[in-house]
């Protein structure tokens, strides 16, 4: 009996420490988590922070770190080598887990800390050779010494910090999913910087639109898909002629069209993906110097995307935001030039149709020969202890991320999947252009550290004292027109990519006429000033518009100006289209309710303030209408849609469309039946108003953690749409507001949603979003020296190296 | 003294070890001192619960308990009371069985 009951109470005991000691899925290992002596009670406490020395092992002088009042570090280094090491333990301090986990994204490795739930993820970024990619990139980064060299000591800094972590120190997230931080490597930052051309470049249209080719023919894709939209405002202005002998551009081969194809569509290019950036010359400020902005747009999260850093040594001073886990300054200003950057997103992911030998899948066909295919077996680790092995197939163009359906082939068929041409494939060191741009000090030194610049092409807009430019600078294929507008035949050597637009020869302004440069992601450059195809669909034309338009009326500005504008909230997509579409609505029909809706919308001034119910009405009723109208002809499961643009142009000019009709029912639909019927659907839903109908919370814009955890995001009430300047859609907004006024002593202001701190716990970690939601900018305090302002930091931190 | 015996030992323990390390120390504790099962279980729940209890309670304060609200809601009990009682239950429950494992172990030589 005494027997039985004892060994009954140990195993209960051990059963219970065993199941409180380990995960289950989502859910926290309990045990570790809620003990207040490792758990994540513990986590917070950062008040105490206070002036101290540390001693570690490596640095080669004494570095000292001031704080601010954002608790920034403004680090004062004695050579590059301490300089950067800094960097990555100070960025470690703060953003640890964020680093290491947009590392394992990017590399497909959630699964090791997640499980199943994040296999296909996983898979996914072997399957289009992201770890392939960031290899072949480290090892180009590696050859250049002072690249090496920066990397190696920013990665040495990164694992100062994790070496001298316990258990109980780990970031919260580390707590809660319950693993540890493994050793910071040089090629997590070429992932990184991978992981940014996937955000940035990572997507197509092309079998979509392969697919309305097949449904509608050449001449109606031609009609609803143009290369040159509508309206446009490019960033090169209208009229501004080449100054460069052009290459011959390759001869376009005869039509292609692709077989049918029925795997997992890909990751589609979203409408509205986009940023902001402008600068004006002295001609228009108040101070007599150029004045710049850029605010970046992207996925919000916490812990923030950017962290804030200032960055001196002998040979540098520069102050800007970069993502944390790669070395240098992204976004920011030195003590003579400032820059900002915003995605091109011209064509540069292409997907070839491959025809394999046989279903051994060992030959695929290409200039008339049959040539092998390489395999690479990637191993993906589950938690819990499975691998799973997943055989990628390379050609020439690349992997062969999709294999095909196995339904849609009957046996015997030659097989035929599609590889992947995208530029991440193709090494380059961006570094390089971050470590040089740090340093520039005039415009040549700039354009000199941009070539090496690859991908993902950005347009940076740049100003000095003088001078202001903006460069949508990036590596370019040279292709045909059109080519990679659809899937391309990968068997046809004149489908392959064929060169690059030499770097001189990105589309470029200097100094302009009208006294601005400016970019919001449309095209770059009208066909008829630029000898080259750079892809057929870039952001819509009408925050540049309104950007264009706030600048050309500029006189005196100063930066208040352009922070005023950074918040504009009005929108040039219902200026075109709403007069239209009220004109439509039979007024006589309406009910009491939905005639309180017409009155909203046909007094509105376009400004998507958070306050007011028309934008929301505006909104909805914009997008029911365009689902209307297009939905039948182009299921978007399947099909793409035509642009925002040609809608506009088809509602003002063309009363009468095919397009209106609905092919699902018996009669013909018209334009205005649509409008009437959308309209009244839209204002019924409103029914009497109220709070939840401001457009501010009818929005429903979130802030979310960075692994999407419930209960630790923001609801954001603010202003500005997909295309205003403030443009703020669902969770994808401004990630950075920064203007800076040049000038002999550079002044600059910026603000960001969320906090220097990655930790949940920490006031850090969300302090300025209330700011950012307001509109309001903090001033960067740029120190010229280690004794510059000292009262303006109140902590000290003195590295020293180890004896 | 029981109590306070596993108080005082499992404290040092936990600053310094893994969580798991307090069964130790109550299984050996009790092993030790206990001369009843309630006393050992009850001693056990009491004093970890009250350590857990306590340093829950300290950093829920100092961090103004901005993580824990957001635990809370994260794990769907939506206050930083309930969970600091689920905290305190938890580390009780791991140090009653422990420390009752000791006593029973003990008693077989009894």
């Amino acid at each position: 009996m005494k027997w039985i009951k004892a060994i009954l109470a140990v195993s209960l005991t051990l059963l219970v420490i065993y199941g409180l000691n380990r995960t289950y899925g989502v859910v926290p290992a309990l045990g570790p988590f809620l003990s207040p002596y490792e758990g994540f009670w513990r986590s917070g406490a950062d008040d105490h922070f206070e002036s101290e020395e540390l001693a570690l092992d490596g640095l080669k002088a004494p570095v000292q770190v001031r704080f601010d009042s954002l608790r920034v570090p403004h680090i004062f280094a004695q050579n590059d080598h301490d300089l950067y090491y800094a960097q990555g333990y100070l960025t470690a301090k703060d953003r640890l887990w964020q680093m290491e986990f947009m590392t394992h994204a990017a590399a497909g490795r959630l699964s090791e800390i997640i499980g199943d739930r994040t296999l296909e993820m996983d898979r996914y970024q072997r399957r289009i050779g992201m770890v392939t990619a960031a290899k072949k990139s480290l090892a180009k980064m590696q050859a250049d010494p002072q690249s090496r060299a920066v990397m190696e000591a920013y990665t040495a800094g990164v694992n100062a910090y994790i070496g001298q972590l316990s258990p109980h120190e780990y970031p919260f997230e580390y707590k809660l999913l319950h693993y540890k931080p493994e050793p910071w490597t040089t090629l997590k930052i070429a992932l990184l910087l991978k992981m940014l051309a996937y955000d940035m470049t990572g997507y197509s249209d092309d079998l979509r639109m392969t697919n309305n080719l097949r449904k509608y023919g050449p001449e109606i894709t031609q009609d609803l898909f143009p290369d040159y939209p509508f309206h446009e405002e490019p960033i090169v202005p209208l009229g501004s002629k080449p100054d460069f002998t052009p290459l011959p551009v390759p001869p376009t081969p005869a039509d292609f069209m692709a077989a049918a194809a029925s795997h997992t569509l890909e990751r589609q290019k979203p409408e509205n993906l986009g940023s902001n950036n402008w600068a004006v010359t002295g001609a228009k400020t108040a101070n007599g110097y150029p004045l710049l902005a850029s605010d970046p747009h992207l996925n919000l999260s916490l812990p923030s995307i950017w962290h804030v850093v200032q960055l001196h040594a002998p040979g540098i001073n520069t102050y800007g935001v970069i993502i944390p886990g790669a070395p240098g300054v992204g976004i920011g200003f030195n003590e003579r030039i400032a820059w900002g950057m915003t995605n091109v997103g011209a064509d540069v992911l292409d997907w070839y149709q491959i025809k394999f030998k046989d279903e051994k899948r060992q030959q695929y066909w290409h200039d008339n020969q049959w040539k092998p295919v390489r395999r690479v077996v990637e191993k993906i680790n589950v938690k819990g202890g499975k691998t799973i092995l997943d055989t990628v197939l390379y050609t020439h163009h690349g992997p062969v991320a999709y294999l095909p359906h196995e339904k849609a082939f009957r046996a015997g068929s030659t097989p035929i999947g599609h590889a992947l041409r995208w530029i991440a494939h193709d090494p380059q060191n961006e570094l390089r252009t971050l470590i040089l741009v740090n340093r520039a000090a005039d415009y040549g030194q700039f354009r000199n550290a941009l070539t090496t610049w690859a991908a993902p092409a950005f347009n940076f807009v740049y100003a000095d004292s003088q001078n202001i430019a903006i460069v949508s600078n990036g590596q370019f294929p040279l292709k045909w027109p059109d080519q990679g507008k659809f899937l391309l035949d990968g068997s046809n050597p004149a489908h392959d990519w064929q060169g690059w637009i030499p770097m001189e020869q990105v589309p470029q302004v200097f100094n302009p006429k009208r006294g601005f440069v400016s970019s919001a992601n449309q095209t770059p450059v009208s066909p008829q000033d630029y000898p080259y195809y750079l892809g057929a669909s870039f952001a819509g034309y009408e925050r540049s518009a309104r950007i264009n338009q706030r600048l050309s009326a500029m006189t005196q500005a100063t930066p208040d100006s352009f922070r005023l504008m950074q918040t504009d909230n009005y929108s040039f997509v219902p200026q075109n289209v709403l007069p239209t579409m009220l004109k439509l609505v039979n007024q006589d029909s309406l009910s009491a309710t939905q005639k309180k809706a017409y009155l909203l919308l046909a007094s509105w001034d376009y400004r998507f303030n958070p306050d007011k119910i028309a934008p929301s009405l505006f909104e909805n009723w914009w997008q029911t209408l365009a689902r209307a109208i297009w939905s039948d002809d182009f299921p978007p499961e399947t099909y793409k849609a035509p642009a925002r643009d040609r809608l506009v142009q088809m509602i003002q000019q063309v009363p009468r469309s095919r397009w209106y009709d609905d092919v699902n029912t018996p009669q013909k639909e018209t334009l205005p039946m649509l409008v009437n019927a959308t309209f009244k659907e839209v204002a019924d839903s409103l029914g009497v108003g109220g709070e939840q109908w401001l457009w501010g919370n009818a929005r429903d814009s979130y802030i979310r953690h960075m692994a999407q955890l419930p209960g630790f995001e923001h609801q954001l009430f603010t202003g500005g749409s997909a295309n205003s300047i403030n443009a703020l859609n669902g969770s994808h907004g401004p990630s950075w507001r920064m203007v800076v006024q040049m000038g002999p002593q550079i002044q600059a202001w910026g603000v960001y949603p969320g906090g220097q701190s990655g930790n949940p716990a920490s006031r850090f970690y969300d302090n300025l979003l209330n700011d950012w939601q307001v509109g309001k900018l903090h001033p960067l305090l740029f120190l010229r020296s280690a004794n510059d302002r000292k009262e303006q930091t109140n902590v000290v931190w003195v590295m020293n190296g180890k004896k | 003294m029981l109590f306070l015996l596993i108080l005082l030992l499992s404290l040092v323990a936990q600053f310094f070890l893994p969580w798991w390390s307090l069964a130790l120390v109550c299984f050996a504790v009790a092993f030790w001192k206990a001369r009843y099962g309630g006393q050992a279980f009850l001693a056990g729940f009491g004093a970890i619960g009250l350590t857990w209890l306590g340093a829950a309670l300290f950093w829920h304060v100092v961090t103004d308990g901005l993580l824990s609200h957001r635990v809370a809601a994260m794990l769907t009990v939506n206050s930083p009371w309930i969970l600091l009682v689920v905290t305190v239950v938890i580390g009780g429950v791991v140090g009653g069985l422990s420390s009752l494992s000791g006593y029973l172990v003990r008693r077989l030589w009894a």
